[in-house]
């Protein structure tokens, strides 16, 4: 489709970058007790992108000359990326942490990361893979550094900046190395080209797929380039960590399923689909390897961490073992496995993080210290906390239990080969019962019961009932999630 | 070819010095140059392609892209690095040790 007609299927994007314009311009006139409205205004914008992707039309098409998708699985992404924005944007003028800064940018950058999340789920060529990615990097660094005066936000953001431009030169080295074996950008052309290749060009073939694995693995923070991950989390203010583990790591798997997808697989349906089988190297063991190193390195570190901050972004790193736990059997199950544990993952991780929130606008802290007896003083939030922490356990029947089923089932499924790869998986989880269970002792078994008790902000409560329902209900009552993630998937493995 | 050939070595070197720089330099502001010269290597790997290897423009713009998107990312580095002076009293990356290992 050409660029003319495109526009019309570029509504929520057009109505992400106005909010953000707008917003910009906003800022500029208010005074700095009353930046945070701007937060209102994006917000808004944020319901407008997401009223515009139900109204559009449901169809499999590419835009802009084949260098945008546009198909029910990057509707679906943008929808768990507008789900995610939304909390954290409810949630960030109640946190302390960015009560001494004007925060009018903050929310610009959120949604100016919304929009390259946006290009990042839907990109159909090199370009625009490498563009989008860079925008959502670039604003992260910004918003990761967003506490100027403090040392540790300021330290996270050196740390996040060296470590992304670093992974995204290698990336953007093996994009080079792509083109000039296939001589063009767009995706669909790399896979034809690359299947006319001969075996001479296999070396820098293998070279270049690692240099690309690099770019996104450290979007989703696999095990190699995940050295950024800890500190990134541990330092920015809480808000944008609990963001940064949920709505770039769902994009990042999107582009990674897509990318993938496109262009190193023989492109039939996905049936335990061909790799570019042609390379000599065992990818599916490859990533495989890298998916068992990733959950047990998370969950292992996790267990020593003394700050609960700290703990959740090793712990996340583990969920990124998980789901890519899935990814090398590219078979239908294992996609769909994928999305819908994304799904779940959003309303815990993010509710977990909100509870953090909370407990440091209380405590000024985020240790296991700062837990301590919290469950009987603030009884609404250690039970909130229970449900979250069960989930990301995967215990039934809580959500994480229907995702992390999914996903066993679907490695299950894809023949004895893999059976290795399930059995770490389970072992893995019953290792991170012990870190989970260990906030929950801390809340509830030790310190003194308190007599008066308290509760967090009014717009912070409900926030964590609208997260803690889906984390329940959907442990008995999944089907609704099962239906979307199955209708997003239909339409992306025909139109392929 | 040839010609393709001397341009994708120049690349290689300039690709390795980056790394190179990146892994042992503790300044921040060196780092941050060896960040550009893995940038550069890839664009001129485009370009060198897109004009020797008898392809269409798509590399020209992509270097162009490559070097809007690297002044960016420059001027977001910068300002951060000029903010961990304000904090640390130094550009050195070991410097910033608050978060716990």
């Amino acid at each position: 489709m050409d660029n003319y007609q495109s526009l019309a299927y570029f509504w929520p994007e057009f109505i992400l970058v106005g909010t953000a314009i707008v917003a910009i311009l906003m800022d500029l006139h208010y005074q700095r007790a009353q930046s945070y409205k701007v937060g209102y205004w994006v917000l808004a914008g944020f319901l407008l992108a997401q009223i515009a992707i139900f109204v559009q039309p449901h169809e499999t098409l590419t835009l802009f000359l084949d260098s945008v998708a546009f198909d029910p699985f990057g509707r679906f992404f943008k929808t768990v990326i507008i789900l995610a924005t939304f909390f954290i944007l409810v949630v960030s003028p109640y946190s302390n942490e960015l009560k001494n800064y004007r925060t009018g940018e903050y929310y610009i950058l959120i949604a100016i990361m919304a929009f390259g999340m946006f290009l990042m789920v839907s990109a159909l060529d090199l370009i625009m893979v490498y563009l989008s990615i860079e925008v959502v990097s670039i604003t992260s660094f910004v918003l990761a550094g967003y506490l100027r005066k403090d040392k540790r936000s300021n330290e996270s953001a050196l740390k996040y900046v060296i470590y992304g431009a670093f992974s995204s030169g290698l990336m953007l080295f093996g994009l080079s190395i792509l083109f000039g074996l296939t001589g063009t950008t767009k995706l669909f052309e790399i896979r034809s080209a690359l299947g006319q290749l001969d075996s001479s060009a296999n070396y820098a073939l293998i070279l270049s797929a690692i240099l690309i694995l690099a770019g996104f693995g450290y979007k989703i923070s696999i095990v190699p380039f995940h050295f950024w991950t800890p500190d990134v989390y541990e330092g920015a203010p809480t808000t944008i960590t609990a963001y940064l583990s949920v709505a770039p790591k769902a994009a990042g798997f999107a582009i990674l399923i897509r990318f993938f997808h496109t262009v190193f697989t023989d492109g039939g349906a996905l049936s335990a689909a061909n790799w570019i089988g042609d390379t000599g190297l065992p990818w599916p063991q490859l990533l495989a390897v890298l998916s068992v190193v990733t959950m047990t390195l998370g969950n292992v570190v996790a267990l020593q961490q003394t700050s609960v901050k700290r703990m959740l972004a090793y712990s996340s790193i583990a969920h990124a073992g998980y789901m890519l736990m899935a990814l090398p059997l590219l078979s239908g199950e294992g996609l769909y496995a994928i999305m819908l544990y994304l799904v779940m993952y959003l309303f815990m991780n993010l509710g977990a993080f909100i509870v953090v929130i909370a407990v440091k606008n209380k405590t000024g802290e985020e240790s296991f210290e700062a837990f301590r007896g919290l469950g009987w003083e603030m009884p609404f939030l250690g039970m909130v906390m229970m449900v979250f922490m069960f989930s990301l356990t995967g215990l039934p029947p809580t959500a994480g239990f229907i995702g992390k089923f999914y996903l066993f089932a679907a490695v299950i499924k894809a023949g004895p080969q893999f059976y290795w790869l399930a059995i770490i998986g389970v072992l893995n989880s019953v290792v991170s019962l012990y870190y989970y269970l260990r906030v929950m002792k801390m809340m509830f078994l030790e310190g003194e019961h308190k007599d008066v008790l308290t509760t967090p902000a009014t717009m912070v409560t409900v926030v964590l009932i609208c997260l803690a329902i889906p984390a329940l209900v959907f442990g008995i009552f999944w089907s609704p999630v099962a239906d979307w993630v199955n209708q997003s998937l239909m339409f992306f493995t025909q139109g392929m | 070819m040839e010609q393709l050939n001397s341009y994708l070595i120049v690349a290689a070197i300039l690709f390795c010095l980056g790394l190179f720089a990146v892994i042992t330099r503790r300044n921040g502001v060196a780092v941050l140059m060896g960040i550009e010269l893995i940038l550069n290597s890839a664009n001129i790997n485009f370009v060198a392609f897109a004009r020797f290897g008898g392809m269409n423009f798509s590399g020209h713009i992509f270097a162009l892209f490559v070097i809007i998107m690297a002044a960016a990312e420059a001027a977001v580095a910068l300002a951060i690095i000029i903010n961990l002076y304000q904090n640390f009293k130094s550009i050195n990356v070991d410097e910033a040790q608050q978060l716990q290992r």
